[in-house]
């Protein structure tokens, strides 16, 4: 089997000798989408910042297509080829939807009239183009969350980190954005890791799932497996399975 | 830029650009000089606004760049005998050498925000109390370039007229906006306000913003030195104490503050309501007979603090609106106005 | 140069940076939980050093007996500032708030101005002309008196932070904005509070200031840098860091003047602002962010 294009080896952080994370290790083959779930405070977004070059891990290794990446300022990890989302959406709320992809899209075309084309496009696919010209800051959650991917999915990425944009969305808009992703993902062959409560999205979306809790990894998996886990049933799942 | 504004306002600016060549042959002296100040505090309200305007770094020492344009070049012409222009390649070059230094030690320790601001004013005062004391250029005392009367204008040394430095600042000021009109259709220009915006989400696009934040503050340094040389070549005088004051830094914020921070015609409109308040106020009093000093300055910051408190995007972005010059961005329910680079 | 000058250099440093410190305490404790950067603040200073040489001059009133009415028309007008101008600023973006407290510092230097002219103001008393002696050393009288008087306003302004309930309720104001709003705390009437307090604050540093230097009204915007690079040093919104970034910089200051040359003594400090923003910029005391 070809090498993975995300690979994370026994990583590792603490804050203010809190442990956040400790002793991670997973890896994300390309073309695949994959979940990481847990409970609040279990360290996923920790992890995520790791990834996305927001924090340098105390220990570990991170590798994305062959390359070391820890310790890369965030910039450099999405020039990279990794793109993020933010939990608490920061659209850039004085710009016009339009604009705020267009910056995403002049990564990879320096060209404004092209990054305009491009944004167009995405604006198009995630279905908030009639709002383009509108300013950011007017758009609604569930909008902001679609603005959010877009910007995202705007740099190109090869990787895309996913942090929660289905919370808040009613379950037509859910399964409309994971209509999204799964097109994506068939089309480009785009690889997503999303961290996610809504359970109908991970399960209707995700290949393999890995479960964090207390900063440790207590299960990994297909999701019908991990679902049946013991382990994950105490700690998480419970009500949910029940 | 201007394809995007409507026809009216196309028309507008049109009748403003013939108003303001002509402005000689139609002005007496007076009010030729008052149209200089008011293009000169366009232009550097304009070079302020590339570094806050755009990019979000909030400058309160920009006359440290006035300052050390003009005294690199009067100092060249006096001391070596060369020209202004020759000299304006030198004064850019080290304003922008000490914007650098700044932009570098604030960036890379993260300081930003108020801390910057104050790190800017520090930095311009340690400047002036050290030109205060810098013997070869006159110190405390004053820097004086050679004035003799001449048949003719010469451009070349910038000694003639007032309408001959009129036109060279209305080259500039429209230079500039052309400049600031160009450099928010680049990539760079996104970038800043993305910056602007939110900086942590604008490093997760992708966006180096350490570069970005240091080549703001070069251009802004850089543009607001060549104002320093027609400073020192209009006035024929520097002294320390005046040109970099805190108070001349104030000055050439207050335009583009009071006319609509990040937009293009907003530092030139607020440049042109502080000169005419300003001279407003002087006619007035002296209509009412008022002779106290200081009166005409406790109206000048009344109408500051009514300008912040109701109009706290500017006076632009609201008239251009009112007149109809841009077409409205949409319903906003949040309150907010969008600041569009157009706007 | 002789080690009595230069003790009484630093002596001298030390006293006039605590009203230095004093000043500046006002403003930190402004910034602390107002979060507005009050630029306005080396205006307030000069109105209150022309308060006390006004009270001085017509009815004789002692600037150590001033203090008391000065304090109290400052803590009424610092409330009023922020209640009815300030508040609704405090969500704005800096550059609003800066441009906003500037227009109030123009205003308030040409409102002086007018009043008083550009000439300076002082007032005599006979302590300023006695000194204490400390073996070898000399000690101005009124210097070590209005130091003395400096540290006993800062001990009141900690305690009332410390052990008044108001104080705190502002200082749980100042550490969970959402919090306090929770709980029910009257966050504009607080922050009103916060602001005549940090006025107050200026206003006995003023009063203390005349017996030290004459007044002109063009003195504000030397204030107000001056506080700046105080709370700076010692740390933004630390009150003992207020203090200790006053006397470092009276007797850096003082040092210049001695050893460079006066004119050049705020250099030393604004090269000393520069490196601790560099190397700490948290301030010497102040908390990382």
């Amino acid at each position: 089997m070809a090498e993975p294009l995300l690979e994370v080896v026994a990583i590792a952080k603490r804050f203010r000798g809190l442990k956040a994370v400790s002793s991670v290790s997973f890896a994300i083959e390309a073309g695949h989408i994959v979940a990481l779930i847990g409970p609040n405070g279990a360290g996923k977004t920790t992890l995520f910042n790791m990834i996305a070059g927001v924090y340098a891990p105390d220990a570990g290794e991170i590798r994305f297509a062959g390359q070391r990446i820890q310790g890369l300022r965030p910039d450099e990890i999405c020039v990279a080829g990794i793109g993020r989302t933010f939990q608490l959406v920061r659209p850039f709320a004085g710009l016009s939807v339009l604009d705020n992809v267009v910056i995403g899209a002049l990564r990879r075309s320096p060209r404004i009239a092209e990054a305009r084309r491009k944004a167009g496009l995405i604006l198009e696919r995630l279905g908030i183009a009639e709002k383009r010209d509108l300013p950011a800051a007017s758009l609604t959650l569930p909008d902001r969350k679609r603005l959010e991917v877009a910007r995202a999915l705007a740099t190109e990425p090869r990787l895309l980190l996913l942090d929660e944009v289905m919370a808040g969305l009613r379950p037509t808009e859910t399964d409309r954005m994971v209509e999204v992703f799964r097109e994506l993902n068939r089309e480009t062959g785009l690889t997503i890791l999303l961290i996610e409560h809504v359970m109908r999205a991970v399960m209707a979306l995700s290949r393999e799932i890995h479960v964090l809790h207390h900063g440790e990894l207590i299960a990994s998996g297909a999701p019908d497996e991990v679902v049946r886990n013991p382990a994950v049933l105490e700690c998480y799942l419970g009500e949910d399975a029940a | 830029m201007f394809s995007q504004i409507n026809p009216r306002a196309r028309g507008l600016l049109a009748a403003l650009a013939l108003l303001l060549l002509i402005l000689p042959w139609i002005a007496n002296n007076y009010v030729l000089s008052v149209a200089v100040l008011i293009l000169y505090f366009a232009y550097t309200g304009q070079a302020w606004n590339v570094m806050m305007g755009f990019c979000g770094q909030l400058s309160l020492g920009h006359s440290l760049y006035v300052g050390i344009g003009g005294y690199s070049a009067a100092a060249l012409f006096v001391h070596f005998g060369i020209g202004p222009w020759g000299g304006a390649l030198v004064a850019v070059a080290a304003s922008m050498l000490v914007g650098a230094i700044i932009g570098f030690l604030a960036f890379r320790f993260g300081i930003g925000g108020v801390y910057f601001a104050l790190l800017t004013i520090a930095f311009a005062e340690f400047t002036r109390l050290g030109f205060d004391h810098w013997q070869w250029l006159g110190a405390s005392g004053g820097f004086f370039l050679p004035v003799k009367q001449r048949e003719f204008n010469d451009l070349l040394n910038l000694r003639g007229s007032p309408v001959m430095f009129y036109y060279v600042m209305l080259a500039l000021a429209t230079a500039a906006l052309a400049f600031c009109t160009w450099l928010l259709r680049t990539r760079i220009g996104y970038y800043w306000l993305a910056i602007r915006e939110d900086q942590q989400a604008a490093q997760a696009l992708g966006i180096n913003t350490f570069r970005c934040k240091m080549i703001a503050v070069l251009i802004s340094s850089g543009m607001t030195s060549l104002a320093g040389v027609f400073f020192a070549f209009y006035y024929n005088n520097l002294f320390p104490e005046q040109i970099f004051n805190m108070g001349r830094s104030i000055e050439i914020i207050l335009g583009p503050i009071i006319g609509g921070i990040g937009t293009l015609f907003g530092p030139i409109l607020g440049a042109a309501l502080l000169a005419l308040l300003a001279d407003g106020i002087t006619e007035l009093m002296a209509q009412i007979g008022i002779e106290l000093p200081g009166i005409k300055q406790v109206f000048y910051g009344s109408c500051l603090l009514l300008v912040t408190m109701f109009l706290p995007n500017g006076v632009w972005p609201a008239l251009a609106r009112r007149l109809g010059l841009v077409s409205a961005p949409g319903p906003d329910p949040a309150g907010n106005t969008v600041r569009h680079p157009d706007g | 140069m002789s080690f009595e000058l230069i003790g009484n250099v630093l002596i001298a440093g030390v006293l006039s940076g605590l009203v230095y410190g004093l000043m500046a305490l006002g403003l930190s404790v402004i910034f602390g939980v107002v979060r507005v950067v009050n630029f306005a603040h080396g205006e307030m200073m000069t109105a209150a050093m022309f308060a006390a040489v006004v009270l001085f001059n017509t009815w004789g009133i002692d600037p150590f007996m001033a203090v008391i009415p000065v304090v109290v028309v400052f803590f009424a007008l610092g409330y009023l500032l922020q209640r009815a101008i300030i508040n609704p600023f405090i969500t704005r973006p800096e550059h609003s708030q800066f441009m906003l407290l500037v227009a109030v510092a123009i205003i308030m230097v040409n409102a002086l101005l007018i009043a008083f002219g550009p000439n300076a103001r002082n007032v005599q008393v006979d302590y300023q002309l006695e000194s204490f002696e400390l073996g070898p050393l000399l000690v101005d009288a009124a210097r070590l008196y209005a130091a003395g008087a400096a540290l006993v306003c800062s001990a009141a302004v900690f305690s009332f932070f410390r052990f008044t309930m108001t104080g705190k309720a502002i200082r749980a104001c100042a550490d969970n904005h959402m919090g306090a709003k929770v709980v029910g705390l009257d966050i504009r009437h607080l922050y009103a509070l916060t602001f005549g307090l940090g006025s107050a604050c200026v206003a006995a540093a003023g009063c203390m200031m005349v017996l030290l230097v004459d007044v002109t009204p063009q003195l504000g915007p030397a204030y107000t840098l001056m506080a700046f690079v105080i709370v700076i040093v010692g740390g933004l919104g630390s009150m003992p860091g207020a203090l200790l970034g006053g006397i470092l910089i009276g007797v850096s200051e003082a040092g210049a003047g001695l050893f460079i040359t006066p004119s050049a003594k705020s250099m030393v400090s604004f090269a000393l602002l520069v490196v601790v923003l560099l190397l700490r910029p948290q301030g010497l005391l102040g908390k990382r962010p």
